[in-house]
């Protein structure tokens, strides 16, 4: 379980590059777009592009859980259940696809941990790979060397970590520095609020 | 209160925090439940505290718990509590646990909205974020409604970290509250050119999703993404991008031919995967959308295709197979060698693309392939799938893909010497078809079954649950049924009589027994006429009278009947022959009679005979024997007084079981009396082989877990190479004989209707023929094409019903009259799959017909021609409803102008047309009259009148019946379905002129409404949305017909454009007609 994750970074995805080289597209582009009618579907055909993300061990323990859609505490438990057993049961060297209800469900093993994440029907598998690559490397980053044990006791921060990265089943940022930056800033604040705070201060004896 | 402070302080200290409480966990392993239980109680003694850090801890615990899947919804408000806390810390936790435990239904959200509304505002930036993170989580439609203006605010905050998080929750905000995005939309669509990457991106994100929901409205931003897809180099917004332009293009289809250039460059340059791919799908899309194939693209799509992963790039594979099935058959090896892969979703990924792939040309190659494959697999379940899929791809459309039958016998025979698999009687079952119906291959199947047969050891192996055996059912049956075509029936007939036969499941054994009987009757017409072999025929006698007592003991039923049956009229032959009589002929002729193969449509063909009812009792139905009854039901009669015919049933079978009873009794008494009466045991086989003699003691037979090759079975290899010679051979012969290919051809081309091989395969000429459609249908069937209607079709059923019902009404008002009836019929011609709805209203005239016993009722089905827009047909069925003989019935309509009836050469305007039956008292019959029609614009009333013979048993009179037939505008339209983007263009075409209509105080549903239209009407609807729905109708003329169909508190307003006003006008009426009725 303290196997770190970081030695299956650099073997995984052989073809990984990084993503985010900003380009300059800066030029103004004019458009005359008139605005019309916008038509948003139904309640029922909304969807959102990522539906959740899992985290869970090899012995089928959940570790995260990330919902993008709203869903009663019982479904979740069941979707989470099934999805577990159903990913434990395949081999190594399957496929990191698979069609499971109406959804394609991506995931990824690194060292006891599995990553899975459950997308919609035109999503791009490859790209939610890459999304679950990128924050396994931001969990290293974060941790230094991150292991199971890691996400299993700061819990709170692999969800800060995660919040950072993704907001609402989308990317919302792609620069790792600016997602650690962010943290660290924000766990600064919640330090400089804690440091002060020994029990005398709080009684006032100082 | 200091001293409260210092207690609180020190609980702290004392307190477990998170880290404590997972550890915990960790050590209670056993007792985890118990562990937790006391822990939940601790946190809710902290929650009663004041101090807010015990709190937040306890929060903090909570959320955990929640992972793990422990309730924590009470603990709602103490969340909410934490949430409000002023220090970013306790704030941070709240947040988290309130995007984790709340939900839309959690009533406490309510309270939040000002909290969050503060939050929003707040000058750090970091409360502003955890704000917005937690709101996304949980956002419901009134936060969205109150807080729409707040997040709109944000989105051109200072801080780009904010302006981020604001834009990609207006997503959430828009599809919680729609109301927000028209004022959101000119604020978001400014965030496209941010100056901040993130804001940027994220901006694309959220209209890329949009616009994927509802493209349409998003076409006009087009050539804005089309620059943004040029310039940028940020892959997450560039695959976000080209998902969109995946799916603009079907809407518009010149963006497709501006877009293959850039999305080629990319598939070339990028060496991200995901984009690569992301390309590659659009590319696609784009492909199905232009109609016409660019065969120099499809190139760089395959070259692509190889390095993708073998899962996706199968999936890519099945979608141009759909539209490009040439450019992935090239690729016949790649796919193949997935089969070879691990992954058994890409093995069944790639046997879907190989079904599709076939064709008379590879069909061989593949299929030996995959029998290789067969011979690899481990698992049975991945090896029954690759059986199926054999047998799919040989069968598929009527094995339109096999040209030569031989190697497809071979192949099913090789197919059984697989182990333990399900699908013997798939096997079994196409043998059988396939021995029936190619005529041709009938002898070389023969020769192949009884070689099946000697070797059935082989098959029935080592285990009885082994599912192929049912393969000895098949061949068991062909071997007797074609046995003229054995070479050696009285060997065969041998194997079938081994007494290891008697180990076999019960219902193939009596296939083996029937077909005895049928082999010995071969035999027999063999051997007889020659003296020397006379001998022989009675070794056969003799050697069926040996064998078959073994089955007569059978403990399946239909075995022993069988057996029985058999062993006494072989004993009778035997007697027959000592006294050397000639007996073969009449042996034969119990199993004269060829056996057609039938298709299965033909029983709806054949016409019933007259005279018959179908639905007549033939025996008085049983009326209530009360004393009967009233003795056996303790429950009373109430109960089941309205259950007549329930409750005759257990009656009877309660007799029946007492009966049986009783008679078990008596058997086993009889049983245990008898001492030649062998009781069920597993010896009683060897009782009965112990004495038969020396030649019958039983070879253990050597079952090899390696399949040995049956000797004497051809390869179905050796085909392959067979074939290939003899397409050769056609090839030459072909120059030579030109002409009468030529001839080929065409009826070929009827046989295999939709045959979408490549023109190339015409080439290759089957070596047999699968008689299907010539053949299999009854003498008498008649010539009608109406077997192409669904009878599940839901229109023709619930309009009948109605119909009918409308008709008893009338008939209890006035008795004595004629009733003309129409009801919806289906209709599908060869031409184009098109269904043609055809109704028609119908007019009834009460007409006082002098002998009061006749009532003629008949129903009427008007059919429009596709492929002739003059023509309709009308089925008329006659039902004689009195008690006499009707006859001479004659069917004469006054012409008009517009409407003719199509009455045979040679006869006068003014004839009738004699329908071809008579009507004995209570039948039903149909007669078609064909009509043709010049312009449909108008509806139309035809007067006619039926002229008819009524026969009594002393006299006949000299009837006449009047009539109507009403052909309304609506039964010239025909119900065909129209996307919304070939509407669009019919409507911008501006050939249509427009008309209107408005029906107040209509009541009903939109959607009943819509049904209505539907249903009376023959349309289908286009698109609907909200309470507006467009719709389309095509009449038989092929005039367009378009209504818009819009509805407002009662009053519905339908907009409706036609190339034809005259028509449009009179379908309104009668679409105002219809709803004025209800």
């Amino acid at each position: 379980m303290c196997q770190p994750i970081k030695k299956y970074l650099t073997a995984s995805l052989p073809n990984a590059h990084p993503l985010h080289t900003y380009g300059s597209v800066r030029k103004r582009v004019k458009c005359s777009f008139i605005y019309t009618y916008i038509h948003i579907g139904s309640e029922s055909t909304i969807k959102i592009k990522m539906q959740f993300m899992l985290l869970f061990s090899r012995q089928g323990k959940l570790r995260l859980q990330k919902w993008y859609v709203p869903l009663s505490d019982k479904e979740r438990k069941k979707i989470s259940r099934d999805l577990v057993q159903t990913i434990l049961a395949r081999k190594p060297k399957m496929c990191s696809f698979l069609e499971w209800r109406d959804l394609k469900i991506v995931y990824k093993r690194y060292a006891s941990l599995y990553f899975c994440c459950a997308v919609e029907d035109q999503d791009n598998e490859l790209i939610t790979l890459e999304i679950i690559h990128r924050y396994v490397e931001l969990l290293d980053k974060y941790f230094g060397s991150v292991c199971e044990l890691d996400i299993i006791f700061n819990f709170e921060k692999a969800y800060f970590i995660l919040d950072e990265f993704l907001l609402g089943g989308e990317a919302q940022e792609t620069s790792k520095k600016n997602v650690l930056k962010a943290i660290e800033q924000a766990d600064l604040l919640q330090e400089e609020a804690e440091a002060p705070r020994s029990v005398l201060e709080e009684i006032g004896l100082t | 209160m200091a001293l409260k402070i210092v207690k609180g302080s020190i609980d702290r200290m004392f307190d477990k925090n998170l880290q404590d409480l997972v550890r915990g966990i960790r050590n209670h392993k056993e007792d985890e439940a118990k562990y937790i239980s006391t822990c939940i109680d601790e946190i809710k003694q902290e929650l009663k505290q004041d101090n807010i850090a015990v709190k937040a801890n306890a929060v903090c615990k909570l959320t955990y718990l929640q992972m793990l899947g422990y309730d924590v919804s009470w603990a709602a408000f103490n969340i909410v509590e934490v949430m409000s806390s002023s220090k970013f810390t306790y704030k941070r936790i709240g947040y988290l646990a309130a995007s984790q435990c709340f939900h839309e239904s959690t009533d406490v959200i309510m309270l939040t909205t000002n909290q969050i509304r503060k939050d929003l505002s707040s000058p750090n930036q970091y409360d502003t974020g955890v704000a917005l993170t937690g709101l996304s989580c949980f956002v419901t439609p009134d936060l969205a409604r109150d807080l729409a203006n707040d997040i709109m605010t944000l989105m051109s905050h200072t801080k780009p970290y904010i302006r981020k998080k604001a834009v990609l929750i207006m997503y959430k905000v828009f599809l919680k509250y729609p109301e927000s995005l028209r004022p959101a939309f000119p604020r978001l669509k400014e965030k496209l050119e941010d100056p901040d990457p993130g804001v940027q991106s994220a901006a694309v994100n959220v209209i890329c999703e949009l616009a994927r929901r509802n493209p349409k409205n998003y076409l006009s931003l087009a050539p804005l993404f089309f620059k943004l897809m040029t310039s940028s180099t940020n892959n997450w917004v560039l695959i976000k991008i080209i998902k969109l332009f995946g799916a603009l293009t079907p809407l518009e289809p010149r963006l497709g031919k501006k877009l293959i250039e850039p999305l080629t460059n990319l598939i070339h340059s990028t060496s991200a995967m995901s984009l690569l791919y992301e390309c590659v799908n659009t590319v696609i899309a784009v492909l199905i959308s232009l109609s016409s194939g660019m065969p120099n693209h499809s190139a760089s799509i395959q070259v692509s295709l190889r390095s993708i992963q073998h899962y996706l790039g199968l999936l890519a594979m099945s979608k141009i197979l759909k539209t490009h099935p040439k450019s992935v058959q090239s690729h016949k090896d790649l796919i193949l060698q997935c089969l070879d892969d691990k992954d058994e979703s890409i093995r069944l990924r790639a046997l879907d693309l190989l079904y599709g792939m076939v064709s008379k040309k590879n069909l061989m190659e593949i299929v030996k392939k995959l029998m290789l494959h067969v011979d690899k697999a481990e698992g049975t379940t991945y090896r029954d799938e690759l059986l199926t899929k054999i047998i799919d791809i040989c069968s598929q459309s009527n094995y339109q893909y096999i040209t030569n039958f031989e190697w497809y016998i071979s192949i099913l025979v090789e197919l059984t010497r697989l182990e333990g698999t399900r699908h013997g009687h798939l096997i079994a079952s196409q043998m059988l078809d396939v021995a029936i119906r190619v005529k041709a291959i009938r002898a070389f199947a023969v020769a192949q079954m009884a070689t099946l047969l000697d070797n059935a050891h082989l098959l029935t192996g080592n285990t009885q649950r082994n599912g192929i055996c049912e393969v000895l059912y098949a061949a068991a049956w062909i071997c007797g049924e074609f046995s003229e075509h054995l070479e050696d029936p009285l060997s065969t007939l041998e194997a079938m009589l081994r007494p290891k036969v008697a180990t076999l499941p019960g219902h193939i054994q009596a296939v083996y027994v029937q077909n005895a009987a049928k082999l010995f009757a071969t035999v027999l017409r063999g051997q007889e006429g020659a003296p020397a072999d006379r001998t022989v025929a009675q070794e056969t006698s003799q050697l069926l009278i040996d064998r078959l007592p073994l089955f007569v003991q059978s403990a399946n039923l239909e075995v022993q009947e069988r057996a029985s049956c058999i062993l006494q009229l072989v004993k009778y032959i035997q007697k027959l022959q000592q006294k050397d009589v000639e007996v073969a002929e009449e042996v034969t002729a119990l199993f004269a009679g060829e056996l057609n193969p039938v298709a299965p449509k033909a029983q709806k063909k054949v016409p019933v005979p007259e005279g018959l009812d179908l639905d007549a009792w033939i025996n008085e139905p049983p009326s209530e024997s009360e004393s009967e009854d009233e003795g056996r039901k303790p429950k009373g009669k109430a109960v089941f007084a309205k259950e007549e015919s329930k409750h005759t049933k257990p009656r009877y079978t309660e007799v029946d079981e007492k009966e049986l009873a009783k008679r078990r009794e008596v058997r086993k008494a009889e049983q245990a009396n008898n001492p030649f009466y062998i009781k069920a045991s597993p010896s009683s086989q060897k009782v009965y082989q112990d004495g038969v003699g020396v030649e019958h003691i039983p070879v253990v037979q050597i079952d090899l877990s390696v399949p040995l090759k049956v000797p004497g079975m051809p390869m179905s290899d050796q085909y392959v190479k067979l074939e290939e010679e003899r397409r050769q051979k056609d090839k030459a012969d072909k120059k030579k004989k030109d002409k009468k290919k030529r001839r080929e051809k065409g009826e070929k081309g009827r046989r295999r209707k939709g045959d979408s091989g490549p023109e190339s395969e015409e080439d290759i000429t089957p070596a047999h023929m699968v008689d299907i459609t010539t053949e299999e249908m009854p003498e008498n069937a008649l010539p009608s094409d109406d077997d192409e209607k669904d009878p599940n079709d839901p229109h023709k059923k619930s309009s009948k019903h109605k119909k009918k019902k409308q008709k008893k009404e009338k008939e209890e008002k006035e008795k004595k009259k004629k009733k003309k009836h129409h009801h919806h019929h289906h209709h599908s011609d060869g031409a184009g799959d098109e269904s043609v709805q055809n109704g028609n209203v119908e007019e009834e005239e009460p007409l006082p017909v002098s002998n009061q016993s006749s009532s003629i009722y008949s129903m009427c089905d008007i059919q429009g021609n596709l492929q002739d827009g003059s023509q309709v047909v009308v089925s008329v069925i006659f039902e004689n409803k009195c008690d006499s003989f009707i006859k001479a019935m004659e069917f004469n309509v006054l012409d008009s102008l517009n409407s003719k009836l199509q009455r045979p050469e040679g006869a006068g305007p003014h004839d009738g047309l004699t329908v071809p039956f008579q009507l004995p008292p209570g039948i039903s019959n149909e007669a078609r009259f064909v009509f043709s029609v010049q312009s449909i614009v108008m509806p139309q009333k035809l007067k006619g009148t039926l002229t008819f013979i009524v026969k009594t048993d002393d006299s006949s009179t000299h009837e006449k019946l009047d009539f109507k037939l009403h052909f309304t505008c609506t039964s010239y339209l025909i119900t065909t379905p129209c996307y919304s983007d070939a509407y669009a263009k019919l409507l911008e075409s501006g050939d249509l002129k427009g008309s209107s209509l408005k029906l107040e105080g209509v009541s009903q549903p939109f959607h009943h409404l819509l049904a209505r239209i539907c249903f009376h009407h023959h349309f289908s609807v286009v698109e609907r949305i909200g309470s507006c729905a467009s719709m389309y109708s095509r009449s038989i003329q092929g005039h367009h017909v378009c209504l818009l169909v819009k509805t407002a508190d009662q009053t519905v307003s339908i907009d409706a454009k036609c190339d034809e006003p005259g028509l449009l006008g009179n379908v309104l009426d009668e679409i105002k007609l219809t709803f004025s009725q209800c």
